[in-house]
């Protein structure tokens, strides 16, 4: 079933190759799972965060109107979201829209907010893809920058999928990593407020009170804060098009996160660019590993 | 047992191979360094650093104990040209050695009566002509949290005062405030060096990293002059439009 989805995710990306017979899908699928039999004998990355760039230029080089070339990158992102499925990677992030993204021409910031809504809608719709992978999909930012439809149907899609079990899609949009911590910082602060009343509540009732709302605010304070709490930080950041910076994109949670620049473009990355970069990534495995224990003793 | 035992030996000829093909690309590399160094490659004569304000440098910090490779690095950065570098490195090692050279130059502001403020004096130098800050794990994650109990003291004050701003926003402006206010300001690097075995910035403070462009640069001990001018060369070339 996940192999039809896999073929299925792969012709909608690829609409002009010609169509493979069910033999040459079925031996594809078999030397894929061949080969990621032989790759998890290493150690495999649970969480893989994307900076899907590129989609204009992919755009731009095939002729095609910039909203196709971000279509085809939904498409990009789903076959990527089955492939590290089965690959056993538990969670995904993606950034999908930054805030610095809403400096972009209107016509194309518009664009870019209905086929978010359009894919939202047809992920409520359609289950297939969700349901195989039993995902959970959070979106991470200021969703009241978001236009009212897209931010009810984001909300609309993590309430229905908040129970799933299974693979972790985090959906960044429209966010910041600078966003992110002031938005600790506020949600901090709002918290020790409300510790507070309810210490002065409790102290005039002649109840013990806790000191939580006094002591210093500590890194762990402030993790407990971002979007990001609860979910492992990233083993490798991969942003697509070779481009070597973060653009504002987890900053505080990829200390020791492999950071991977490939040179195809987003709607490009496919099942072998994956392949490499968890190859890459389990070669500096021990290095990061040992880098996270000794900071985790540091604590 | 057996299937495991096949799986290990593909996984060990899969990497071999890689390792393989590392090593030619490494060796391709060195020939292109020395081509650069010797000035044989046209392209990579002139430089154009207009562009690169401020330079970070991350170290590991089990190579940043080699101080005459760390010193090397800021005399070959001091001759391309570059005004302003960040050090980094997690543990504070260059912090460590290379407080000497923060102490004098602490010592010389203070003759000279330039006002510096503490915190900046805490760790920069001047190295050649070139402006040199050095940076820790505690001014990354640390940093933000002195940060954000700086904040934290001023949303208690306007609670206390009864202001009605009991539910004051702060914005990422304010935090940028708080952060110069806490020593964990100051500028964002254009470029950020990474010497190390991977590619990972280590925990450099966050706020200054927002569109830095991070480029790997393979171990301190095997540095390479030509790498630096490679690298300040594609920078040179680098279009960034900060998300338009």
């Amino acid at each position: 079933m996940l192999d039809s989805l896999i073929s299925q995710m792969e012709k909608e990306k690829q609409p002009d190759e010609i169509v493979t017979t069910g033999v040459l899908e079925s031996l594809q699928n078999f030397i894929r799972k061949c080969i990621v039999a032989v790759l998890s004998y290493g150690p495999m990355p649970r969480h893989i965060a994307f900076i899907m760039d590129g989609n204009r230029r992919y755009a731009k080089s095939r002729s095609i109107k910039e909203g196709a070339g971000h279509r085809v990158g939904f498409s990009a992102l789903m076959a990527s979201l089955l492939y590290c499925y089965e690959m056993g990677v538990k969670y995904i992030t993606v950034y999908a829209f930054s805030i610095d993204n809403f400096k972009r021409d209107p016509t194309e910031v518009q664009t870019l907010m209905e086929l978010m809504e359009e894919k939202i809608n047809e992920l409520l719709e359609n289950r297939n893809v969700i349901n195989k992978v039993n995902c959970k999909i959070n979106f991470w930012g200021n969703l009241d920058m978001l236009s009212e439809p897209v931010r009810l149907a984001a909300q609309k899609l993590m309430a229905s999928t908040s129970r799933n079990a299974g693979l972790v899609l985090s959906v960044c949009m429209p966010y910041n990593s600078t966003s992110e911590i002031a938005n600790a910082v506020n949600e901090l602060c709002a918290e020790r407020r409300d510790m507070m009343q309810r210490e002065h509540a409790g102290s005039s009732n002649g109840r013990a009170v806790g000191s939580g709302a006094h002591s210093d605010i500590s890194v762990a304070d402030l993790d407990r804060h971002m979007y990001t709490a609860g979910c492992p930080d990233p083993d490798i950041v991969i942003r697509t098009s070779g481009e070597t910076r973060l653009s504002n994109f987890l900053l505080w949670q990829t200390t020791f996160s492999h950071l991977q620049n490939p040179e195809p473009l987003w709607p490009e990355f496919s099942w072998r660019h994956l392949v490499w970069a968890i190859l890459q990534y389990q070669r500096v495995y021990p290095y990061i590993e040992q880098n996270r224990i000794q900071a985790k003793k540091q604590l | 047992m057996m299937v495991k035992l096949i799986l290990g030996f593909l996984w060990y000829l899969i990497h071999l191979v890689i390792s393989l093909f590392n090593l030619w690309s490494h060796l391709c590399n060195n020939l292109e360094c020395y081509l650069i160094s010797s000035e044989l490659l046209p392209k990579f004569r002139n430089l154009r650093l207009e562009k690169l304000k401020y330079l970070g440098v991350v170290v590991d910090s089990r190579e940043a104990n080699n101080i005459l490779k760390v010193k090397q690095l800021l005399w070959w950065l001091s001759t391309i040209g570059v005004k302003n570098v960040i050090l980094y490195d997690v543990e504070g090692v260059l912090k460590k050695l290379l407080e000497p050279g923060i102490k004098a130059s602490r010592d010389r502001n203070s003759r000279n009566s330039i006002n510096v403020s503490a915190n900046m004096e805490a760790s920069h130098f001047s190295h050649g002509g070139m402006a040199v800050e050095c940076l820790s794990g505690s001014d990354g994650k640390e940093g933000i949290a002195k940060a954000a109990n700086l904040m934290y003291s001023d949303f208690c004050n306007c609670a206390t005062h009864g202001s009605a701003k009991s539910d004051i926003i702060f914005t990422e402006a304010d935090m940028a405030c708080a952060l110069r206010a806490a020593g964990s300001g100051g500028a964002e690097p254009d470029l950020l060096l990474v010497y190390g075995p991977v590619r990972c910035h280590l925990g450099f403070p966050a706020w200054r990293l927002r569109y830095t462009e991070i480029v790997h640069m393979g171990s301190l001990k095997s540095m390479k002059y030509g790498s630096i001018v490679k690298a300040f060369y594609r920078f040179s070339e680098k279009y960034q439009n900060y998300g338009k």
